[in-house]
């Protein structure tokens, strides 16, 4: 940047630079215009379109498909899953949906068999290195050299849909573990799965007994946020409500003169958007039409920030005091650096090792095929050869036949020629003396 | 707050999603393309409403630098675009100070709010550019100020336990005041914007345009738009940085047209046709700053404040930080910040 060089030293450019400490509050005379800036960083995100990552947790058959189908108003197709899957795994799909002029990417994620095995110990695994996963990505995007973030497909898990199964009494300890493993990671919203089976004042104290146990256990569920005046209000009264107890359904019934979600039973009828019958309305209200930036929010200032501190405490940086800053720049991306090659140099090893056995595994086998091959060669030309003597055989055979043939034909004809002749010759006397009589 | 109208049906339409290839996915993802119609009301559209809400709350920055020769109307233009005293004239300077020796960097930090919204707003002013007899290299401290920010930004990002909001220093826009002789460019001007276009968004600007006249003016800006073109400097909005049809159009306009504004700035009212009006007042009438007929700064002021502001962080935040990052780290360290 700076050539330094003899004839520079006598023209260096003494480096002035000062900020006020201070900020001074200024009042304006007019209307500048910069009120349009949330206008102007609306519009771009508007352009670029949103994503929102959910994942439902619960058992199969909780009515985790039938919710999210409700909640978009939507039917996303899948296949009910069956109670036979050896391990809980992780379905995720993604969606486009739009609406007046904003477009989001909706990802759901569902935890297949979650609940169904008989050893459920591992059954939070595979839900925390999915979630982990993502991070992991967003995070290797975020430390690649040539980057492009604003362009970036967040992955990331922004909600948490815990299904609880409406038993009426309290949380399963699988329940209270996997939470409890997931509420430093993704923003958990507890809700109670079908929750048409219980009776209303079942449902409060089984609502109360689920919270009060949620607190002495330590779990953090998602707090609606309560700082901006807007929504604080809103987001105070929902939050009693906790956990919604929620019915899902995408068939409509006829109440009144309108149509509407509900589910028909021969005792009456539960209205999914009745908030006397059930929490759904309150669910998507705080889920999608109050908190869903709040939510995004959250997930990365706090879920993705504490991820990456743990991740790169782990691989060994740390923040350097100032004294030795311009150190920790070159020198953690230098370490990051060559561990990285020699990931890679490892990793080359191991391909190369695995290659030079697969070949010979090939080679061996090729050698045993070409073996097999010979046998095989080898015992056709001896069929070959024993055929063609059996056929060479057969031609002498036939050839001698031909010859006996020839010699009876020759013999036969001899005798035949020889009557012939003698009877020629006899007639020939006959003639001649009937001849020699008349003379 | 709720728009609270769950039955009203908007615009929606499912399109296919193309599956797009995922970053090393734990758990293989396979994106299924569906197509349904929704049946109602869903409120995603809310979010715009949530994302401005939380906007407002944090507030903007905005790091605007001046850049030109003394004497060419820096500090009574970023007044009059700001509305309010934002930087002290130099003709209100102590008559003994002397014209700075070097080139100085002067960042001063203002907080204005208007309609709710807050702006942390700084302008750079650059005294003593262009001013010595020499004037060789005179650009490098103000290069170095630049890639200092987005160092001390980089810095930031890098640290294990990073704040909230890290605090943007960057220069978003630079002015740059080209004085109105009427000819050409100076080589000066040429310099500079040749070795700064690359680092920052730079936004010429004819300064003083009230001593051309109209065909004056309109002849000096093609001139200078070509010899800027010539010269290969890109000045913001970049070509290469349209992102759509609609954006390039708009921008071509504006790059091919307007650009580089002629403006003139006043912090003094005026009463014209009963209305009081910024300008300046000559024996010969009163320019008034606000009027397209007089001068563009109308256009420079909506330009850069009320349409591009975002644009401009958006530019400097992916493209020229994402450079400057780019470059610091592949070199490991070779360049001494």
């Amino acid at each position: 940047m700076v050539e330094t060089g003899p004839l520079q030293a006598l023209r260096s450019f003494k480096y002035v630079a000062f900020m006020n400490e201070e900020l001074r509050n200024l009042s304006l005379s007019g209307h500048v215009g910069f009120d349009s800036l949330p206008d102007q960083l609306v519009n771009k995100s508007t352009s670029q379109g949103f994503c929102f990552n959910i994942l439902c947790v619960g058992e199969t058959g909780i009515g985790k498909s039938t919710l999210m189908d409700t909640l978009f108003n939507t039917k996303f197709e899948s296949d009910p899953a069956t109670h036979n899957e050896p391990g809980v795994r992780l379905k995720a799909r993604s969606y486009e949906l739009q609406e007046s002029n904003v477009r989001l990417k909706l990802t759901i994620v569902d935890t297949v068999g979650f609940g169904d095995q008989i050893n459920k110990d591992d059954s939070y695994r595979p839900i925390v290195e999915y979630i982990d996963a993502q991070f992991e990505a967003y995070l290797q995007e975020e430390l690649k050299i040539r980057r492009s973030l604003f362009s970036y497909h967040d992955s990331r898990v922004h909600a948490c849909l815990y299904f609880i199964a409406p038993t009426g009494h309290s949380l399963k300890s699988l329940d209270l573990v996997t939470m409890k493993k997931l509420d430093s990671k993704v923003n958990i919203i507890p809700i109670i799965a079908k929750a048409d089976t219980i009776a209303k004042n079942e449902l409060h104290k089984f609502k109360s007994k689920i919270m009060s146990e949620l607190v002495s256990n330590g779990v953090q569920i998602y707090q609606f946020p309560t700082d901006e005046e807007t929504v604080a209000e809103i987001n105070a009264t929902m939050s009693v409500h906790l956990p919604f107890a929620v019915v899902g359904s995408t068939e409509e019934v006829k109440i009144g003169n309108k149509m509407a979600k509900a589910r028909q039973y021969p005792w009456g009828v539960v209205q999914v958007e009745n908030e006397n019958h059930c929490d759904f309305v309150k669910l998507r209200e705080m889920l999608i039409r109050v908190n869903m930036e709040d939510l995004r929010e959250q997930t990365h200032t706090r879920h993705y920030e504490l991820y990456r501190r743990c991740k790169l405490e782990e691989m060994g940086f740390k923040d350097t005091d100032p004294d030795s800053k311009p150190f920790s720049l070159q020198e953690t991306y230098e370490a990051k650096r060559n561990e990285f090659l020699g990931e890679l140099q490892k990793k080359e090893e191991e391909m190369r090792q695995m290659f030079v056995m697969r070949v010979k595994e090939k080679e061996a086998e090729l050698k045993e095929a070409e073996k097999e091959l010979h046998e095989k060669f080898d015992l056709l030309k001896r069929t070959h050869q024993e055929e063609k003597k059996k056929v060479e055989d057969k031609k002498k055979e036939l050839e001698e036949e031909v010859s006996n043939f020839q010699k009876k034909k020759a013999a036969a004809q001899l005798l035949q020629s020889q009557t012939q002749q003698a009877g020629a010759q006899q007639t020939k006397k006959d003639k001649d003396k009937k001849n020699a009589s008349f003379t | 707050m709720s728009k609270g109208l769950p039955e009203t049906r908007t615009d929606a339409a499912m399109s296919e999603l193309v599956p797009e290839p995922r970053p090393k996915p734990a758990v293989p993802m396979k994106p299924v393309s569906i197509n349904s119609n929704l049946l109602g009301y869903i409120g995603i559209d809310t979010i715009i409403e949530q994302m401005r809400k939380k906007t407002m709350k944090t507030g903007f920055d905005f790091n605007i630098m001046v850049v030109g020769q003394s004497g060419l109307g820096k500090s009574t233009l970023v007044n009059t675009l700001f509305k309010s005293q934002v930087s002290r004239k130099a003709s209100s300077w102590n008559r003994e100070e002397k014209i700075p020796k070097t080139v100085e960097i002067k960042a001063i930090g203002h907080v204005i709010e208007e309609g709710g919204v807050k702006m942390k707003l700084t302008v750079i002013d650059t005294p003593g550019f262009g001013d010595q007899i020499n004037n060789e290299n005179c650009w490098e401290p103000i290069e170095k100020y630049i890639n200092e920010q987005y160092e001390k930004f980089l810095k930031e990002e890098v640290n294990i336990a990073r704040k909230k909001r890290i605090p943007d220093t960057r220069v978003h826009c630079c002015l740059y005041f080209i004085s109105p002789t009427g000819h050409s460019l100076r080589p000066l001007d040429l310099e500079f914007m040749k070795h700064l276009s690359k680092v920052v968004n730079i936004i010429p600007v004819i300064a003083k345009a009230d001593t051309m006249t109209l065909e004056e003016k309109s002849e000096f800006k093609q001139r200078v738009r070509k010899e800027l073109e010539v010269n290969g400097i890109e000045f913001y909005p970049q070509k290469e940085f349209d992102e759509d049809l609609e954006d390039k159009t708009e921008n071509d306009k504006i790059r091919q047209e307007s650009m580089p504004f002629a403006v003139v700035g006043s912090d003094k009212e005026y009463q014209v046709n009963g209305k009081r009006v910024l300008g300046r007042k000559t024996p010969w009438g009163i320019i008034e700053v606000e009027n397209l007929n007089h001068c563009e700064f109308a256009l420079l002021r909506d330009f850069v404040i009320r349409t591009h502001l975002q644009d401009l962080k958006e530019v400097t935040h992916n493209i020229h930080y994402e450079t400057y990052r780019a470059k610091r780290l592949n070199d490991n360290g070779g360049l001494p910040p």
